[in-house]
């Protein structure tokens, strides 16, 4: 019995932050056709900020958590200015950009704090005990955090002016240029959102995890199989493929001998397996060819 | 030794005719001369190692090219090829006891193999979501890597495979050869009718299939050939270092050959060769400042994508060369008329 709770306690956390992180991807693939490989680069940044705001400057996790999301919010519009948005009509182009300014990110983080692992503390201390498992506070705390950030995402999305913009550009650019939505910008505030999403995704699983410059590394994998699994650009595929894939890395973590280390593998092999069966994946709308 | 003579008049007025009048022609010679004779010059086993290790991964990015250049089937697992001739060139001298000249073309065939087991599932999908599936069937192999250590050597790899040859400098000559060879029969083949065909369905795949050519058969040689090259550049690796780890399977590795290929260009095969001659002896220069080391390469190829996103070496061809507007034929930038048509050469 303990053993289950455990697996749905791992699969929601582990679901929630790459629905989290997926749909921030496929929110910028969808608006701008750009593939930011520096995504989860930006969640790592995130973290560091917060443990310098909580651990360095004494500041409450609260306050912490929100000028990290701000501030890595504004270096992601920054880094887009600078580096993404000049070269943005060559695709492969743009993929090692952002590949570098990961690379970037990680070196800068790790001169400034080194490679040793840190740790921020929890958001609320101590545990209850749900049918003998120890279920930390701060779980609780970041999965209730992501579906409440994907309910305001929703909002947004469906109920704004921005979010009817958003949707338009990403069903067409051309023809959404042409009924007077500005293009360019709607680009670089759905970077902003999505970076945003990235950084609020690190300010929530930072107590849960350990700090150093390569954490980005397996998000960054597990995100895209997520977003290649749900279908690329819809938003309802990222959040059910990421639940998928944090339950599969859960009950092979849990329940496979050497789990750990296949925890990847698996995951990667039901994509696999799902892409073969639906070429466009679970929720994809078939993009027409590219003018 | 009339013959001789003739044949030495053939080259003259080859290199004369064919050679010199375009820089770019000029550079190739160079370069291979550079390679050839280096170890003429000096015989640091620090430097040699350092050029070694170029070679062989020119020979990667080049792979690369020809399969995600060419065809525009975007592999980001292209470490794949990498790891699977490496291990698979281990395997085979470490137990079966076959000698380098052996086991690493062996290891290539295999490497093909896994061409074909991941070309045939992928040539469903395109660009972006090929592009990040491939990425996923490394990661898959380095955790069964892992899960397999008995057979695999799991985190430490497997080590004492025999030396590629007995000394440093003809380790070199081994890896320089066979770079330049392979990355001749690759140009070749981007010359040929199967290049052309490559690189017509990077351009549009439908017109392509329109026109009655069998792309996907096509799409699978490109993954085939593809994996043919890296998995030779993967056991020379594996040869050369004596080890073959999950290292070569690595996230990075793939992003790297990337990197290395956009960096100098694709769609050219000498881009992503000359780049690799350009970052990697770069980046072990670069040791001096040991901490910034990662952080000056990613800035320096940000910084020049932001000027050239087409990659630094097409761009550096087209401004010291043009092209004749008529017979498309290419000429030295000096030039006001074109070399064979003699055509008004645009300025």
């Amino acid at each position: 019995m303990g053993l289950i709770i455990d697996i749905v306690i791992t699969g929601l956390i582990g679901g929630s932050t790459f629905a989290l992180l997926a749909i921030g991807f496929s929110l910028i693939f969808g608006a701008a056709r750009i593939v930011n490989l520096a995504h989860t680069a930006f969640y790592m940044v995130a973290a560091y900020c917060i443990y310098v705001m909580t651990q360095k400057m004494g500041l409450h996790p609260v306050w912490g958590m929100i000028i990290a999301t701000v501030l890595v919010a504004l270096l992601g519009l920054i880094s887009y200015q600078l580096f993404i948005n000049p070269i943005r009509e060559h695709e492969g182009a743009v993929l090692i950009a952002t590949i570098a300014l990961a690379m970037v990110f990680q070196e800068v983080m790790s001169l400034l704090f080194t490679g040793t692992f840190l740790s921020v503390p929890a958001l609320i201390k101590g545990y209850f005990v749900l049918l003998g498992v120890k279920v930390f506070y701060q779980q609780l705390i970041t999965f209730c955090a992501a579906l409440l950030v994907l309910a305001l995402l929703w909002l947004v999305l469906m109920k704004t002016k921005l979010g009817l913009a958003l949707r338009s550009t990403a069903q067409d650019r051309e023809v959404a240029n042409l009924m007077g939505i500005n293009e360019a910008r709607v680009a670089m505030m759905t970077m902003g959102l999505s970076v945003g999403l990235a950084a609020f995704t690190g300010a929530v699983v930072v107590p849960l995890t350990i700090l150093e410059p390569t954490m980005w590394m397996h998000p960054l994998i597990m995100m895209m199989a997520v977003v290649v699994l749900g279908g690329l650009g819809s938003l309802k595929g990222s959040f059910i493929g990421a639940y998928i894939l944090g339950f599969a890395e859960a009950l092979v973590v849990f329940l496979a001998p050497m789990g750990s280390f296949l925890k990847g593998p698996v995951a990667l092999c039901i994509m696999i397996v799902v892409l073969l069966i639906r070429p466009e994946g679970l929720f994809g709308v078939s993009f027409e060819e590219e003018r | 030794m009339d013959l001789i003579l003739f044949y030495l008049k053939k080259l003259f007025s080859v290199f004369k005719n064919e050679v010199f009048v375009l820089p770019s022609r000029v550079v190739v010679v160079l370069f291979f001369l550079f390679v050839l004779l280096l170890p003429v010059f000096t015989r640091d086993p620090y430097l040699l190692r350092i050029f070694i290790l170029t070679s062989i991964f020119a020979i990667f990015a080049a792979s690369w090219d020809l399969l995600s250049g060419f065809t525009g089937q975007m592999n980001f697992g292209h470490a794949l090829f990498f790891g699977v001739g490496a291990y698979s060139a281990a395997l085979l001298n470490l137990h079966a006891h076959i000698p380098p000249w052996g086991s690493i073309p062996l290891g290539a065939l295999v490497a093909v193999l896994a061409g074909l087991v991941i070309g045939i599932p992928c040539l469903r999908l395109r660009g972006t979501y090929l592009a990040l599936t491939t990425l996923a069937f490394p990661i898959v192999l380095m955790g069964l890597v892992f899960a397999f250590p008995d057979f695999t050597g799991g985190e430490l790899g497997i080590s004492g495979i025999s030396r590629l040859t007995t000394s440093r400098v003809s380790d070199y000559y081994v890896v320089s050869v066979v770079m330049l060879g392979l990355c001749t029969i690759m140009w070749k083949i981007t010359d040929s009718n199967t290049g052309i065909i490559f690189h017509a369905i990077r351009e549009d795949e439908v017109a392509v299939r329109a026109a009655g050519v069998n792309t996907t058969r096509y799409k699978l040689l490109a993954f085939c050939l593809s994996g043919f090259f890296a998995g030779m550049a993967g056991g020379l690796y594996a040869h050369f270092m004596r080890i073959a780890g999950p290292a070569n399977l690595e996230v990075s590795m793939s992003f790297t050959v990337v990197i290395w290929a956009i960096f100098g260009g694709v769609v050219t095969i000498y881009g992503p060769i000359g780049a690799v001659f350009l970052l990697f002896p770069l980046l072990e220069f670069l040791r001096f400042w040991q901490e910034f080391r990662m952080l000056m390469f990613a800035a320096i190829v940000l910084v020049i994508l932001l000027y050239m996103p087409d990659g630094l070496f097409p761009w550096l061809r087209d401004k010291i060369e043009k092209e004749c507007p008529r017979c498309k034929i290419r000429n030295i930038a000096l030039r006001n008329t074109c070399r064979v048509c003699t055509a008004q050469l645009d300025k």
